[in-house]
């Protein structure tokens, strides 16, 4: 099985500001109907700046990585996304020593939830990332237990964050600017978590590709 | 020690006008403006904050933080975890009642409690 490296994180965040710049589009939708339409933006340019700035000081390591995305989307995006995912990726880079392998996606996890939940306060329920977070970790454990590979671990986080968002469609709101709207939030697909599931989806395709 | 202002929100405009407001009633307290994006648009700036208190705190005063709405808290959290947590404190409260309070507290002599007292506003909002 192979375990993670800094090849795969940099590869993780190129792939991860395509996917971002493809959806664009769908994001700002998403956010547009329940908030101020700036998620794609915000997200897109972010990892824009991630990638440029990886690529001209790579870091040796993952939680260099880590750390370099963490600064960016802490300065660069000025919505919230900003600081929650800032704050998920300072302490994912913390979490990033030893053995990087399927146990340590869960621990990965567990870190950037931790991050978010510092910083925004929301638990599940709410019509936020944690949604998609949440029970990325619980599937990440269940791989990981069942012997699974670093990859197959990041995959099944992944397919479970796609299957959180998807839940928080009938959630009322009750963090986040979505939470003005009250009721009428009700119907929409949260758009952190979205990109939550497009963050863990290009994680495991990275992975996939290295395995 | 004198306490100075970071007045945080997502429009430039309004972080300014809110100084402008502010400064009326406590002409002797120092504001900063610190609204908008990096990029100068709706949001709100890890860096311009931090710039701003950088500032006051290197001009060697304690500094209070107010701001408008969602990710400016999370924002000026963020940043709270890389200064001196003497010296700089977030004062949650509504934006434009609470920075002339607070302002005038700053003015009259108010410590960094009575400030965060006042930054809420409360008596303002009570029928
Ligand atoms: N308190 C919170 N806890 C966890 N996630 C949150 C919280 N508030 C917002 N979010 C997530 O952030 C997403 C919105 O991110 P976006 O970048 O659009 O910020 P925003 O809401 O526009 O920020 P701002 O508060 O500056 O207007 C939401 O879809 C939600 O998933
Ligand atoms: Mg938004």
């Amino acid at each position: 099985m192979t375990n993670l490296d800094v090849e795969w994180a940099k590869d993780w965040m190129r792939r991860a500001s395509a996917i971002l710049t493809e959806h664009r589009m769908e994001l700002i939708d998403l956010d547009r109907a329940i908030g101020d339409g700036d998620h794609g933006e915000n997200m897109s340019r972010g990892f824009a700046v991630v990638v440029t700035r990886l690529d001209e000081a790579p870091p040796e390591d993952v939680a260099g990585v880590f750390k370099v995305v963490a600064q960016t989307l802490m300065a660069k995006v000025g919505g919230a996304s900003g600081p929650l995912y800032g704050t998920a990726f300072m302490r994912a880079a913390k979490s990033a020593e030893g053995e990087l392998d399927s146990a340590w996606v869960v621990t990965l996890c567990e870190a950037a939830l931790d991050g978010i939940v510092t910083r925004g306060k929301a638990t599940t329920g709410e019509k936020t990332m944690v949604d998609a977070w949440t029970p990325a970790i619980e599937a990440a454990r269940a791989a990981a237990e069942a012997g699974k590979s670093p990859a197959e671990t990041l995959r099944a986080a992944a397919d479970a964050a796609a299957d959180g968002a998807e839940k928080t469609v009938p959630m009322k709101a009750t963090k986040g600017r979505a939470s003005y709207l009250g009721e009428r939030s009700i119907g929409h697909k949260d758009p952190g978590s979205t990109s939550t599931s497009y963050l863990l989806a290009t994680a495991a395709d990275a992975a996939e590709a290295a395995a | 020690m004198s306490i100075a202002f970071v007045i945080v929100s997502h429009s430039a405009k309004l972080a300014e006008g809110v100084v402008e407001l502010a400064k009326q009633m406590a002409q002797d307290v120092e504001f900063r403006a610190a609204g908008g994006s990096d990029a100068g648009g709706i949001g709100t700036s890890f860096d311009l904050i931090l710039t701003a208190v950088e500032e006051l705190t290197g001009a060697g005063h304690q500094v209070a933080l107010l701001t408008d709405l969602g990710s400016a808290d999370m924002t000026v959290e963020a940043v709270l975890e890389v200064v001196d947590p003497d010296q700089v404190r977030f004062c949650p409260g509504p934006l434009v009642e609470g920075a002339v309070s607070a302002g005038v507290t700053a003015q009259i002599g108010g410590d960094l409690d009575a400030v965060e007292t006042a930054a809420r506003a409360r008596e303002l909002f009570t029928d």
